[in-house]
């Protein structure tokens, strides 16, 4: 496809399941240049003019259309702060499907920032999947620092799944989002670190309107010395539904801290969070090992299931 | 096929030495069904746990087909041969009842198979092969998944403790065919029973009696389970000395 070598390629497939060029709109990034771009009739693609990024506008009523936009990086050393501009019409049904994959092989650290908008119309529906990765054996870091900014109208529903499993040695993801009346967000996300990793990870939601109601679940393993942060903030102000959770497994000498934030203006605002931590269950462990795997390989089966 | 010499277990309590298990020695003989059952707390879980692996007596020996297994791991066990549903059946958050099948089975296992455990189980396999074994199972279902897993494990020494708990009873004839089934088709394959039903004891070869950590008897269900069946209730005992004590006015 395009003009991509094999470790771009390789990126591709683990962000964005992309084995070939996709269907419907799509912009792939590969080392800060577009490697191809494609609109639709129903959605538009525009490369921003004063900074790097793009403006996606998606017209009203387009239904089971997607977008992809991933981006690979495999120069050492690049550093690109992007933005891209999402703009989703009224009762649109739409799959935005983004990601990034970093390979680094050379001793100066990679980072991209991207910061994503929505602007999410009355009635419209977006599912969004987002995935990071990571590899390449080289001493420079890879960072990726998603800001991820959603503004929902009235009675619009996004669900977002953000994953991120493998070789992203540090992230700091910010989520900001503002609901209308009847409008729902849902996020699961799923995160896994390992070595001297860090991933800190916050989350501000408001819910404005009467009837908004907001969903947000991180399941999350840290290995070895790895840190993570989970900072999660619900903000009711009108008779609305809000719950975050925090669910996560320590190994090794992992650390991980969620902070809960519920804040309620509003006498009918509901609000709830719940946070567990703690290493694998050791029953979990023995019935595996009952069932002939050894400890590690009972590790790894619990925390694959629990990432899935 | 195994066999139990001397084991002695104790934990400490409270600072305190406490015995588990005193001096239980028994064996199970190829392609035999024994069933242990004693009051609660007898140390039936305990003598299980021992015979998998997962606790290693203060003393005594293990030998399994001949060869001392008293200090092998959990995992060299269930390699050898032998299978363990637990009393209480453990949760996983993610791991499907196919997965936990497949790692049962140790093998490619195909959809078909994994839900023909299930069926035997008494699960309407489709309902069920995608689900995950979490909280959202209700007691029951899970204990039949339980079972499926050491079915799917086919090993020639089987351990079930407390098969029955949970299991309705419109099931249980269903819960005597699995056993009888094992049996069937597994060549010489042995199985141990912890149960407190009568229905099980009555498919034993040979039953064991385990009362505060002992043997207090043991042999062909033909003798033990008539002696069984005329005592009187642990309960009714304990009710009949509260009823003296007042009698004489302690309480
Ligand atoms: N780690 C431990 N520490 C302290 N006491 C223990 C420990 N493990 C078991 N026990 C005690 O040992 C005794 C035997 O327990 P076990 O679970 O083997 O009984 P059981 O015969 O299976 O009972 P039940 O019929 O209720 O299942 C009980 O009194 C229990 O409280
Ligand atoms: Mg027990």
């Amino acid at each position: 496809m395009l003009k991509l070598d094999e470790i771009q390629k390789r990126l591709l497939m683990e962000v964005a399941d992309l084995h070939k060029v996709p269907e419907g709109a799509y912009n792939i990034r590969s080392n800060s240049q577009s490697a191809g771009r494609q609109s639709t009739a129903n959605i538009e693609i525009t490369p921003k003019t004063d900074v790097s990024g793009l403006d996606i506008r998606i017209k009203p009523g387009t239904k089971n259309e997607s977008v992809h936009i991933p981006v690979v990086m495999t120069q050492s050393g690049l550093t690109e702060l992007v933005y891209n501009d999402f703009y989703i019409g009224e009762g649109a049904d739409v799959t935005i499907v983004a990601g990034c994959g970093i390979d680094n092989c050379g001793p100066k650290d990679s980072e991209h920032d991207g910061i994503h908008r929505f602007y999410v119309g009355k009635g419209a529906k977006v599912r969004y999947v987002e995935k990071h990765y990571g590899s390449g054996s080289g001493t420079g870091k890879r960072i990726l620092n998603p800001g991820t900014e959603v503004y929902q109208e009235e009675d619009s529903s996004v669900e977002m799944e953000m994953v991120q499993i493998k070789g992203v040695d540090d992230t700091e993801r910010t989520t900001t989002a503002e609901l209308a009346a009847g409008a729902k967000l849902v996020v699961r996300e799923r995160l896994m670190t390992h070595g001297s990793q860090r991933a800190i990870s916050t989350y501000v939601v408001s819910l404005n309107g009467e009837g908004a109601s907001a969903d947000v679940v991180s399941r999350s393993v840290a290995r070895d010395d790895s840190y993570q942060k989970f900072d999660a903030k619900l903000v009711g102000n009108a008779a609305c539904s809000g719950h975050t959770e925090c669910d996560s497994i320590i190994m090794d000498r992992g650390r991980i801290l969620a902070v809960p934030g519920l804040e309620a203006n509003d006498v009918d605002a509901a609000l709830v969070h719940e946070a567990a931590i703690g290493k694998i269950a050791g029953d979990q462990i023995i019935k595996l090992m009952t069932l002939g795997l050894t400890e590690q390989e009972a590790e790894e089966q619990i925390i694959n299931g629990f990432l899935k | 096929m195994i066999e139990l010499q001397n084991i002695s277990f104790a934990v400490d309590s409270d600072s305190q030495e406490k015995e588990i298990l005193r001096d239980v020695s028994l064996s199970i003989g190829d392609g035999k069904l024994v069933v242990i059952t004693g009051p609660n707390g007898g140390g039936k879980s305990t003598l299980a746990r021992m015979i998998a692996g997962v606790e290693k007596p203060s003393s005594g020996r293990i030998l399994f087909n001949g060869e001392d297994i008293t200090n092998l791991s959990i995992t060299e066990r269930a390699k050898k041969g032998i299978g363990f549903a637990f009393q209480q059946p453990v949760r996983f958050k993610g791991i499907q009842v196919l997965d936990l099948l497949r790692i049962a089975a140790g093998k490619p296992l195909s959809v078909g198979d994994a839900c023909n455990y299930l069926a035997q189980v008494g699960l309407c396999a489709r309902d069920y092969i995608g689900r995950e074994v979490n909280a959202s199972l209700s007691g029951g279902e899970l204990k039949r998944i339980e079972i499926a897993t050491v079915l799917a494990k086919a090993s020639s020494l089987s351990v079930f403790d407390e098969p029955e708990a949970g299991i309705d009873l419109w099931s249980f004839q269903n819960l005597i065919e699995v056993f009888e089934g094992m049996r069937r088709n597994i060549q010489g394959s042995s199985i141990l029973i912890i149960s407190h039903q009568e229905r099980i004891l009555s498919i034993a070869d040979e039953i064991v009696v385990l009362k505060d950590g002992r043997v207090t008897a043991s042999g062909p269900r033909e003798e033990i389970l008539p002696t069984l069946i005329g005592t009187q209730a642990a309960v009714r005992e304990c009710r009949k000395n509260v009823v003296k004590k007042d009698e004489v006015g302690v309480c």
